[in-house]
């Protein structure tokens, strides 16, 4: 049966079409209208994989846009998907890190590869994708870019975890004249240590996948796994593992 | 007909405005009240004093920016809301009260005791923090001082036989009560978790005692009915949390709208605005000594240890069938927060259930978020174990 996840991030949204292995796939901004992202992403996954929608056996939304559109079959949370997707990739996942756009998560799961605990961020921005996203753009880089501005360099100590105080905090190291490669190196060491903070509340416990569109940089995955002192596997495209997670529940 | 639309219930719905009403009345012909806001709060002396001990409000948002003028915004919602009534006189109940009870549980209750003591005639009671023969003893002497000083101000004598009278009363609300919350063992329960926490919020504020267990009573009827009809809001499947933690009322009942808007059913309250209330006084023996033990006795995080809690915990995840715990810790109750990482492992490795705790305030502003925590905490609670 072919199945279709689709991963309505707050930053992109993801779709994969599943028939046995994955036959297509698409990523497209989910900009401020998540429908039309969705059913966007959707088309072009189904265009890819040259199946048309008419031979679609289900249809699982995930992510924070689940809630809008009416050709899900069902809904399942991303906590669910993303242990799902990544237990499907690399059976020996036994926790995931996932840092979305607005939100950061560690997932414990059973040798079944089944949830049995999660954690997310607080409310609020820190040590996620939207932080390093904004900090990135007062340093006028790319998040590729901060990636390697930051590669070698000493990180500076940046006390603030709240994406506006430290913005502020970061202005003011520029008007300082520090470097940009150790202010670059300091902002990947902070979201390090949020997921680090998160992490501890958690049994760590090897394998450790690293999910989510973050986990493409490698200097990200570098300091991460410093931090939390293991091993990170991270899949071929992290980003999809949310979606191919809910394309695997349509085809259940 | 849905339960809510059954007259016991439709009665229990509009407890609050009757009692505001009765309470005008009474106060009229001399009646004296005593509001209070805590678990701890030995009603039974205040009903032995002839005067209405009632509930004070403490569960909404909305006076909380006031309450900020002058408390600091970190501080738990539940402090902020119940001086916020204050500040802004906005409780009835507050508004008849003569005299306020009030206990030194945690710190950030005991200081803003100290600024409410400047808007109303408050007596403050130094509640020991941990569960042994010295802190009875000092309770012991607490509780003669309260006597002391509801005797005083309602003018009144508390005789032994008087406080037995109110230890019998309160105990028989207890068992009405106990009766009602007890018909969620069943599987699927016939009442759901919003439904019960009606009843449970409003019937804190009616000064009608017989009042209150006559229309438990019938609802428990009800339920029983209904149960034997098969009829309930959930199915056998529907996955079974019990909600343990802070103390919630209707408007900081959000969490336990999400839980059951996602699909859960919540089949008991561990906290003291739930379970935690029915624990009766002995009623042999000297009637003071059995009220200040069963007090005393009362399992908040509060107090150090609390081996209590984690008790009373285990005991209803056995009787109520219960597939999950939810721990509700609000934001900058600091007691609750530091003993859910020591309930999270108890559940976790002791009673071998999922836990998820949710740390939150009265605003809306993250429902999207906990959301997505309770409907993946379902998603494991759906798969068969």
């Amino acid at each position: 049966m072919v199945s279709v996840g689709i991963d309505i991030g707050s930053t992109a949204t993801k779709a994969v079409v599943f028939d046995g292995g994955v036959r297509g796939r698409a990523v497209v901004p989910t900009g401020w209208e998540p429908r039309e992202a969705a059913l966007s992403a959707l088309r072009d996954a189904l265009l890819q994989a040259g199946i048309a929608e008419g031979q679609v056996g289900g249809i699982v939304g995930t992510g924070y846009g689940r809630i809008s559109l009416p050709i899900f079959d069902r809904r399942v949370t991303e906590i669910t998907c993303h242990a799902r997707g990544a237990h499907h990739l690399c059976p020996a996942t036994r926790t995931v890190i996932d840092i979305g756009g607005q939100d950061s998560k560690v997932i414990a799961l059973d040798e079944g590869g089944m949830v049995s605990d999660f954690i997310m961020n607080d409310k609020c921005a820190a040590g996620t994708g939207r932080f390093l996203q904004v900090m990135a753009g007062v340093l006028d880089e790319t998040l590729d870019g901060l990636g390697s501005l930051a590669a070698g360099a000493e990180p500076v100590s940046l006390s603030s975890m709240c994406a506006v105080f430290a913005e502020s905090e970061i202005i003011g190291l520029l008007a300082k004249g520090l470097e940009k490669e150790r202010i670059a190196a300091g902002i990947l060491d902070t979201i390090a240590r949020r997921v680090q903070g998160l992490a501890g509340r958690i049994a760590l416990r090897d394998t450790v996948t690293f999910t989510g569109g973050t986990a493409n940089n490698p200097a990200i995955c570098r300091v991460i796994a410093a931090h939390l002192g293991v091993k990170l596997h991270v899949p071929e495209d992290p980003q999809f593992v949310g979606a191919l997670g809910a394309a695997l529940i349509a085809a259940d | 007909m849905s339960l809510t639309q059954t007259e016991a219930f439709q009665r229990i719905a509009t407890i609050r405005e009757r009692s505001v009403i009765a309470l005008k009345e009474s106060k009229e012909t001399g009646l004296k009240v005593a509001g209070t806001y805590c678990q701890y709060s030995p009603a039974e002396l205040i009903v032995a004093a002839g005067a209405a001990a009632v509930s004070l409000c403490g569960t909404s948002q909305t006076p909380i920016p006031a309450a900020e003028k002058v408390l600091p915004r970190n501080l738990c919602p539940l402090i902020k809301s119940s001086y916020g009534f204050a500040v802004t006189d906005t409780c009835p109940f507050l508004y008849f009260a003569d005299l306020l009870v009030a206990e030194t549980t945690c710190d950030g209750k005991k200081k803003m005791y100290e600024l409410l003591g400047q808007i109303k005639p408050l007596h403050l009671m130094q509640l020991p923090q941990v569960q042994n023969e010295t802190a009875l003893d000092s309770w012991i002497l607490e509780l003669k001082r309260l006597k002391e000083r509801l005797e005083e101000s309602f003018g009144v004598e508390i005789t032994s036989e008087r406080l037995r009278d109110a230890i019998r009363l309160l105990n028989e609300e207890r068992r009405s009560l106990k009766e009602l919350m007890d018909m969620c063992r069943l599987k699927p329960s016939p009442i759901s978790g919003m439904e019960l926490l009606t009843v449970l919020h409003n019937t804190g504020f009616n000064i009608d005692r017989r009042d209150n267990i006559a229309l438990m009573d019938q609802l428990t009827a009800e339920l029983r009915r209904r149960a034997a009809a098969g009829i309930s809001p959930f199915t056998e499947a529907t996955p079974r949390v019990l909600l343990s933690g802070v103390p919630v009322g209707i408007g900081s009942d959000k969490v336990v709208k999400l839980v059951e808007e996602c699909g859960g059913s919540v089949v008991g309250f561990e906290n003291c605005t739930g379970y935690k209330k029915l624990d009766p006084v002995d009623e042999a023996g000297d009637p003071l000594v059995a009220v200040a033990e069963r007090y005393l006795r009362v399992p908040c995080s509060c107090m150090s240890p609390n081996p209590g809690r984690f008790e009373l915990v285990k005991r209803l995840v056995e009787e109520f069938q219960v597939d999950g715990v939810i721990d509700l810790t609000w934001q900058g109750c600091h007691t609750f927060n530091i003993e859910s990482h020591a309930l999270k492992q108890f559940v976790q490795e002791q009673l071998s259930r999922p836990f998820l705790q949710i740390e939150t305030d009265y605003s809306e502003s993250d429902t999207e978020q906990l959301k997505v925590r309770i409907e993946a905490f379902l998603e494991i609670l759906a798969r068969p174990r």
